[in-house]
């Protein structure tokens, strides 16, 4: 059967470079990087390598970027290590309601230890006004993390005007770029970050392998106490086959990011139009224009996302969703309904993110699939049989 | 796939959908806010459910749940399928999911609702009312959180919860913003209120 991925936002396939790079790192260059001699020596060039690859992609000094097993990693590192090591200035942190849970949850642990945070609001397209950012900060507050895009509606964030409110009220800006780094430009000096996490999943690199950047003279608590590695602030022998892979992964969408996102945005731009040609009552979620190029985000009314899920699946086609049913917690989204969507519109959630393969044929394939699965759905829908006889009355 | 090949049949093709337009009995369950709804019709003769017919809105494992309640009470007398449990349909189903294990509650509630709806309008002095309706959104939404606030497993199925039966964390509903929060706190961490005053 004819398989298409749409979930890009889970996972990316691994750049075959990529994965030729690591190989001798799984065989024969098997040495640690922090031994003098020369087995370890020659595995501590590849790692520092990488890290020029990485540095380059997002256009930092290769000294501030930190290697770290995942996104949810690099997240926790700088919202628990900035909000400890900042503590004696205030106990405070500022984050937006849209944030990925990694963020969240660690703002929830420090509640424990007395760091409280207040959650900035989004519009109805997912995007935060940095005004409103201002006004949350007080004179307690030591930290501001907010998204650069958001994986589950798409919407990009108006980051860089966010870093100059937290520069003038002399407060640290972290932004959790997952999603971002690798698809769109990302370069910190730009946008004039202290912080920024990334992970090579999402730019078709290998998983277990992401980074942190932390600007030069930012105080952070170590995340794993141990010996050297990463400047002695996040212990723990190198992953030396996935830093390689990163790398990698990080030079090649350095060169071909101009070209896969023209691409994906055309295929996307088709998506985005034509299913509400096709199917009544959908809305696109987050944002139209500041968007990732590769994302196309939607609400089917009236039916949940699950069944849409197993139907797209058994036609071979893989998506994501934000409904309840969908997450192992069976909770809506967070995200969704922060953007003021009710829980019933929530759970129709459904999330089709487009990797580097994905063709024209692919969307028209998914554009003919999906219809009659809304529709065999719906039929099934008490939401739908009340909203039928509403109109009809 | 996290589903037996028996729920994904019914899932796939689900007996009995539909709506009874002059149901004897109309049962609605769930809400949206922890993701299913279900409304079973039923058509009763001389005891027995000559018909029955349901409509879900929600997961897989709902509508796989919806279609086999509907074929394990159909012709049976009002006993038989008031006797129809959650564990039975689950079993029938070759088994749910952990996390989803709610869905077959909501399957028999929804039948066992359209009986009792029947059993009401038999009645002497029974008024042609309205069904007994399912609660709005908005009530049920400020009703307390249906999942752990900190393992997130769900919290279902339990009359009253006193403890998260994934995590263990002791719990207790808010005073303030009626959500679960951890016993042993002082704060409620949902919204912050002062616990234990």
């Amino acid at each position: 059967m004819r398989r298409v991925y749409f979930d890009h936002i889970a996972a990316t396939p691994l750049q075959p470079e990529a994965l030729q790079a690591m190989f001798p790192f799984l065989k024969e260059r098997f040495g640690n990087a922090q031994s003098l001699h020369s087995d370890g020596q020659a595995v501590l060039v590849a790692v520092d390598e990488a890290r020029q690859q990485v540095a380059r992609l997002i256009n930092a000094p290769e000294s501030e970027v930190y290697f770290t097993s995942s996104g949810s990693e690099s997240n926790n590192f700088a919202i628990k290590g900035l909000a400890l090591a900042n503590r004696n200035r205030g106990s405070h942190l500022v984050l937006s309601a849209v944030e990925h849970l990694s963020v969240l949850n660690s703002a929830k642990s420090l509640e424990k230890l007395g760091i409280t945070s207040t959650l900035v609001r989004v519009d109805k397209t997912g995007m935060l006004h940095p005004e409103d950012v201002e006004k949350a900060i007080t004179k307690e507050t030591t930290l501001v993390s907010v998204m650069l895009a958001n994986s589950e509606v798409g919407t990009i964030e108006p980051v860089s005007e966010i870093a100059k409110i937290c520069k003038t009220r002399n407060v640290l800006f972290h932004t959790d770029a997952v999603a971002a780094v690798g698809n769109i430009p990302v370069d910190v000096r730009t946008l004039g970050v202290d912080a920024l996490s990334l992970a090579g999943d999402q730019f078709y690199g290998p998983k277990g392998s992401a980074a942190l950047f932390l600007k030069k003279g930012v105080r952070i608590l170590p995340f794993i106490d141990g010996g050297v590695q990463e400047g002695g602030r996040r212990g723990g022998t190198e992953n030396v086959a996935g830093i390689v892979g990163l790398g990698k992964a990080a030079e090649i969408a350095q060169v071909k990011m101009a070209e896969r996102s023209k691409k994906a945005k055309i295929l996307r731009d088709r998506l985005i139009d034509q299913l509400p040609n096709t199917v009544e009552h959908v809305m696109l979620t987050g944002h139209r224009e500041a968007r990732l190029p590769h994302h196309a985000s939607f609400c089917i009314e009236f039916i949940e996302g699950e069944g849409m899920l197993l139907s797209l699946d058994m036609k071979g086609i893989a998506a994501s969703s934000g409904s309840a049913c969908t997450s192992k917690a069976l909770k809506a989204s967070h995200v969704l309904l922060a953007m003021g969507l009710d829980h019933a519109t929530a759970q129709g959630s459904l999330v089709f993110s487009l990797i580097e393969d994905n063709t024209a044929e692919d969307i028209g394939y998914l554009l003919e699939a999906l219809p009659p699965i809304i529709e065999r759905l719906r039929k099934m829908s008490p939401l739908y049989t009340k909203y039928l006889e509403k109109k009809g009355k | 796939m996290i589903y037996t090949e028996k729920v994904m049949d019914h899932f796939q093709n689900p007996r009995n959908v539909g709506v009874i337009k002059d149901a004897d009995g109309i049962g609605e369950v769930g809400n949206p806010v922890c993701g299913d709804m279900m409304t079973f019709y039923i058509k009763v003769k001389d005891n027995r459910l000559t018909d029955v017919k349901f409509q879900t809105f929600g997961c897989g494992a709902a509508i796989a749940v919806s279609s086999m309640v509907s074929e394990m009470a159909m012709g049976k007398t009002l006993d038989q399928a008031m006797a129809i449990t959650n564990d039975k349909v689950a079993e029938m189903l070759g088994g749910l999911p952990k996390n989803k294990l709610h869905c077959s509650n909501l399957g028999a509630d929804a039948l066992h609702k359209a009986i009792e709806d029947y059993q009401e309008k038999q009645r002497p002095g029974a008024k042609e009312a309205a069904p007994a309706a399912a609660k709005s959104a908005e009530e049920q939404e400020g009703e307390a959180a249906c999942c752990c606030p900190y393992c997130e497993g769900p919290l279902e199925g339990m009359e009253k919860v006193c403890s998260c039966h994934h995590c263990n964390i002791e719990l207790e509903e808010c005073p303030e913003c009626g959500k679960y929060t951890n016993k042993a706190e002082d704060t409620c961490v949902s919204c912050g209120a002062k616990l234990h005053k």
